[in-house]
């Protein structure tokens, strides 16, 4: 190693240009899996709320699963596996459309919406169900009471692990590099490759990972603060 | 489908289980079950150690494993792995097996992981026990050795075997840098065999799967044992008391 650097990568436009695009496609992938994520999470919750046994086993199987798998098997089920077994349109398709980016958004959001629900779930459930007999009581039907009294607290309630689970999602991200995605790790890599400047692009890399989950910690923090009832009385 | 993941299994069973053994270095699922173990018996002492430093008065000890510890759960595990992949070789002026480069990696990553478990375990205990320990005449750490770590570590156990859990699912990304794991068999097997990734990886997600759901069950009966224990009452009463949510890192 000959001496510390960093200006050399900084200022170099090759490296700089490569650095954007690695941070653009994490941000896609990682915002692209959480919208994936929460949507099925909300789904899944659907099912478990809903009558009927069949959906408590087919939810409780797909947490289980998800939860159990290490999440780079998962990623490696999806690129490796099932890409093969899918059909050759859609194969050309993907293969022409970052087919990478689009199996880690696929192979996150899937692992993440099991998280998802169970935080939601787990919120939900702490509201207690004299709040749904006080609803009722109050005349509200099941929906309303659901809209109004039931999931303001629960979604409030789950806010903490939802908000540390959005921040594993966004450093599980960084696992897109083994199927190839181009996110920041792969753009670190590739750097290193070019620049043999090892210590200075893993320090660029683990500085701008260590950035966006601190702000995501803190805008986190701050949703908290704003959801709770004695500081929105206050304002 | 179902006849080639026998077929797979009956030629490969082996070498997933204990790798190349003994014609090569040790891997597959023993490997995973030992960097796995070996890690959180190495980073469960250190943890303890991190835990008491940032719960001390003094910010010199304090404030370094705060930074520690926000680093490790700001940071992607992969690009730590990057690091001591890089750095550990540099620093021992030695060439590092990939075990001992992901074996820091997870020591260093679990120990910080699991201090905030520590530590939320001895909160969790309120301060009556330490000021009831000082008025007993026990010093600080005197309260902190026979009265606070005892209660705390206990209630902890069901944590420390889901941080276990996740310690073996942080193992798969040793593949990254060649770990010779469950993972690196598969993708072994995967490659002798060409054509069917499909069912390679299936089995490699059962297997993952079979341990980790196990392991979690055990878990999960050991809080509720506990909690019960804890309130110090029968069977009944314990359903009043909520269970303390088990801790845990996903990966």
């Amino acid at each position: 190693m000959t001496g510390f650097n960093l200006s050399a990568i900084l200022t170099n436009p090759d490296y700089v240009a490569m650095l954007l695009h690695g941070i653009e496609m994490t941000f896609v992938i990682a915002i692209g899996s959480w919208l994936l994520a929460m949507t099925l999470a909300i789904l899944l919750l659907a099912i478990r709320f809903s009558p009927g046994r069949f959906g408590d086993w087919f939810v409780a199987g797909y947490v289980s699963y998800h939860r159990n798998v290490p999440t780079l098997v998962q990623l490696m089920l999806w690129y490796f596996g099932i890409f093969t077994l899918m059909p050759d349109w859609l194969t050309y398709w993907l293969a022409g459309h970052n087919a990478e980016a689009i199996f880690a958004v696929i192979g996150l959001g899937l692992c993440q919406a099991a998280y998802f629900s169970e935080d939601l779930r787990s919120g939900l459930r702490s509201v207690g169900p004299g709040q749904m007999e006080a609803a009722r009581a109050l005349g509200h039907g099941y929906l309303s009471a659901m809209r109004f009294v039931l999931i303001p607290q629960g979604v409030r309630n789950a806010l903490p692990p939802l908000i540390n689970h959005s921040v594993s999602l966004f450093k599980n991200s960084s696992l897109g590099v083994v199927i190839g995605a181009s996110e920041l790790t792969h753009a670190v890599k590739e750097i290193e490759n070019l620049s043999f400047q090892t210590f200075e692009i893993y320090l660029v890399g683990t500085v701008l990972y260590l950035f966006f989950s601190l702000i995501i910690m803190a805008g986190g923090a701050y949703v908290t603060m704003r959801a709770d009832p004695a500081w929105r009385a206050r304002a | 489908m179902i006849s080639d993941i026998l077929v797979i299994i009956h030629d490969y069973w082996l070498l997933l289980l204990i790798g190349q053994y003994p014609n090569g270095p040790l891997g597959g699922l023993a490997n995973t079950l030992i960097l796995s173990a070996l890690s959180i018996a190495l980073a469960f002492p250190i943890s303890i150690v991190l835990a008491l430093a940032r719960l001390s008065k003094w910010p010199i000890l304090r404030w370094p494993v705060t930074v520690l510890v926000y680093v490790t759960r700001g940071v992607p595990l992969l690009m730590l792995i990057l690091w001591s992949y890089f750095l550990v070789p540099l620093l021992t002026g030695a060439d590092v097996p990939s075990f001992i480069t992901m074996l820091t990696t997870l020591v260093v990553y679990q120990g910080a992981f699991l201090s905030e478990v520590v530590r939320a375990g001895i909160v969790a205990l309120g301060n009556g026990q330490m000021d009831a320990g000082r008025a007993l005449g026990h010093s600080y750490l005197g309260t902190m050795r026979y009265i606070i770590l005892p209660q705390a570590l206990y209630n902890m156990i069901p944590s420390i075997l889901s941080t276990f859990v996740s310690t073996i699912k942080d193992t798969t990304l040793g593949y990254v840098i060649n770990v010779p794991d469950l993972t690196f068999a598969a993708s072994q097997v995967n490659n002798q065999l060409l054509t069917q990734p499909f069912q390679v990886f299936l089995i490699l997600a059962l297997v993952y799967y079979a341990i980790c759901w196990s392991l979690t069950y055990v878990a999960h009966r050991l809080e509720r044992r506990i909690t019960r224990r804890r309130a110090g009452l029968g069977v009944r009463l314990a359903a009043v008391i909520a269970p303390a949510k088990i801790v845990s890192e996903q990966s």
